[in-house]
């Protein structure tokens, strides 16, 4: 069996990159993703791969653009203002159909906000973030263990479907140690017969762009788009399902949130009462399917958030506003005690006495 | 019989949409005589810019990556780091690449990133119709200054290549004119040692071409071209600003 490392989850992601033949990587200094630029910084001159320090996000994620055009696995790493700067990159590189990885560690919010940990990019990282009609795949991890495994899932998904795929984590995901069994290495195989990499003057040249100024064709680019995108979602939602067998509550949370869940969801057992947790590991694709089925045998949801309540609203869609659902959240960087989300329940519990 | 002058490989058939006298043509066809001449057409990538050449990924036969405003040079870098064998270029306006994306170019040039920057300086945005660039001159009239660009609000054009060649980083900085025979002969060598420079991994490579707007200006062709001797040259003056190999030799 694979030997574990106890690592950091930002250095997990740093490292599971490498593994997945990522050897480009780009980034500006910013809290709390630090840990992951740092380790790119001394790893990747060993490897023969590229570690640059750009002038600005902006710059960075143009990097990433210029790599991605090549074909090869490229990645960017920030936090939430940060990720705000990089959105026209991300807009362009989805806008051009290319893979990339880009990582959040969310800080607290909006405007230079806090260090501390957030899920209130929620909305800019799944209803596409920048300009335009796009979506991004986003994979929510919630272990330093998927921080590393989720890493290799999201270039593997860039390439297949080329587009650009996000790691939406937080401070908490970056900054905290577990054991973590590392996936080993391998070469991604995958054909890019549009990528620039020089024509050799034997074929047509290759055209990277987003640009398509007669109105028919950019209707028709932006619907071949949204083709790929109903595949993603037909293909490839991740989630995982905790004591929902014959639960009568839902908590739908993900990240740091499902994980402090958890632990209400054990207490609140202990007292009664019957509580199960859906967590999506993609947020897009939202795991519209399994929520909308607990809706017929649960009384209500609780959307356990990091945030002023985001995920709240895919999740009163994706079951068509069936049952109720309740917000539990902390926001600015703090983070819900299980007894308040225990204290919600036992409300909830009382109302339906 | 012999060939005393033919199409260049390194542009494609496309018919270019710029306006009459518009110089980008002249500029396009200098930048594809030196991809020939050098014989690097089938590993050269360009990186075009917004502005009035964004469109340039249509005309250069080699491939191309369309960058968001101003972001060329990060884009090259990109490009540059992930191909350090191939031949990148990027091709930008004053807007793009002394408004919008001067980090980018300053930092490209500080870094002395291994690539080719082909500058088109008319002192004026054109594809959105003629405002006030970084490069418009005290008291020029567009349609964002149109009493004049009065420096006392909006301050003084930017000489990009005075400012760029104050940097230690940047091997090559030289600033040419296409309004004439031969400035345009000038301009050309100017551009060829530029992709040389690259191909010879010397470094970062500005070319700063002066060059005219006679539909944004308001002028006709003939007069634009003339305007470039009278009013552009004076404050934008010709020559090499930096060649540090020249400079090596020197010592």
């Amino acid at each position: 069996m694979a030997e574990k490392v106890l690592m950091k989850g930002n250095e997990a992601i740093a490292e599971a990159a490498i593994r997945a033949g990522c050897r480009h990587y780009f980034g500006y200094p910013i809290t709390p993703q630090t840990e992951l630029a740092a380790y790119m910084a001394k790893r990747m001159p060993k490897i023969g791969g590229v570690f640059l320090q750009a002038e600005s996000e902006v710059s960075a994620i143009n990097m990433v653009y210029g790599v991605a055009g090549t074909g090869l696995r490229v990645m960017t790493s920030s936090s939430s203002p940060g990720v705000s700067l990089k959105q026209e990159g991300i807009s362009y590189i989805a806008g051009a159909d290319l893979p990339a990885l880009i990582v959040n560690v969310q800080r607290g919010g909006p405007g230079l906000g806090g260090i501390q940990p957030s899920q209130s990019d929620y909305f800019q990282a799944t209803k596409g973030g920048g300009h335009g009609d796009y979506h991004l795949i986003v994979l929510a991890p919630a272990s330093v263990q998927e921080m590393a495994d989720l890493t290799a899932t999201a270039f593997d998904l860039a390439d297949k479907y080329r587009m650009p795929t996000m790691i939406l984590a937080d401070g908490t995901m970056g900054q905290m140690m577990e054991p973590v069994v590392l996936p080993e290495p391998y070469e991604a195989k995958s054909e890019k017969p549009w990528a620039v990499t020089g024509t050799k003057c034997e074929r047509e040249h290759n055209i990277i762009n987003s640009l398509y100024l007669v109105p028919e064709e950019l209707e028709k680019v932006n619907f071949a788009r949204f083709e790929k995108y109903k595949t993603i979602e037909e293909n490839e939602v991740m989630y995982e399902e905790y004591m929902m067998d014959d639960a009568e509550y839902c908590i739908v949370a993900f990240g740091i949130a499902a994980r402090v869940s958890k632990n209400a969801i054990n207490a609140a057992r202990a007292k009664g009462i019957k509580v199960g947790l859906i967590r999506p590991i993609t947020l897009w694709p939202f795991p519209k399917d399994v929520i909308n089925k607990a809706a017929d045998k649960v009384k209500a949801f609780i959307s356990v958030e990091l945030s002023m309540g985001q995920m709240i609203e895919d999740v009163k869609l994706a079951q068509e506003c069936k049952k109720p659902v309740y917000l539990c959240n902390r926001a600015g960087g703090m983070i819900p005690e299980p007894e308040e989300i225990i204290a919600k329940l036992e409300e909830l519990e009382g109302g339906n006495d | 019989m012999a060939v005393v002058f033919e199409k260049t490989k390194a542009l494609t058939d496309a018919p270019l949409h710029y306006c009459p006298g518009c110089t980008h043509g002249i500029i396009h066809r200098l930048v594809a005589e030196a991809i020939d001449e050098l014989g690097v057409l089938g590993k050269t990538i360009g990186v075009a810019p917004v502005g009035c050449s964004v469109m340039a990924y249509n005309y250069f036969a080699c491939d191309m990556v369309e960058a968001a405003h101003g972001r060329a040079p990060a884009v090259a870098t990109g490009l540059k780091r992930a191909l350090p064998e191939n031949v990148i270029f990027t091709y930008q306006g004053d807007g793009d690449l002394a408004s919008i994306g001067m980090a980018e170019t300053v930092h490209a040039a500080t870094r002395n990133e291994n690539i080719t920057v082909i500058f088109v300086n008319n002192a004026i945005y054109g594809m959105t119709g003629g405002q006030m660039a970084p490069t418009s001159l005290p008291g020029q009239v567009t349609q964002t200054s149109p009493y004049g660009r009065d420096v006392k609000t909006v301050g003084f054009p930017i000489r990009v290549s005075e400012m760029l060649s104050a940097l230690d980083g940047p091997e090559y900085i030289e600033r040419v004119a296409v309004n004439n025979v031969k400035n345009v002969k000038a301009a050309k060598k100017a551009i060829k040692k530029a992709f040389e420079n690259q191909i010879n991994g010397k470094g970062f490579s500005l070319i700063e071409v002066v060059s005219s707007c006679p539909t944004n200006w308001g002028m006709t062709p003939k007069k634009a071209l003339e305007w470039i001797d009278t009013n552009m040259i004076p404050y934008y003056p010709l020559g090499v600003y930096k060649d540090r190999s020249a400079v090596k030799e020197e010592k």
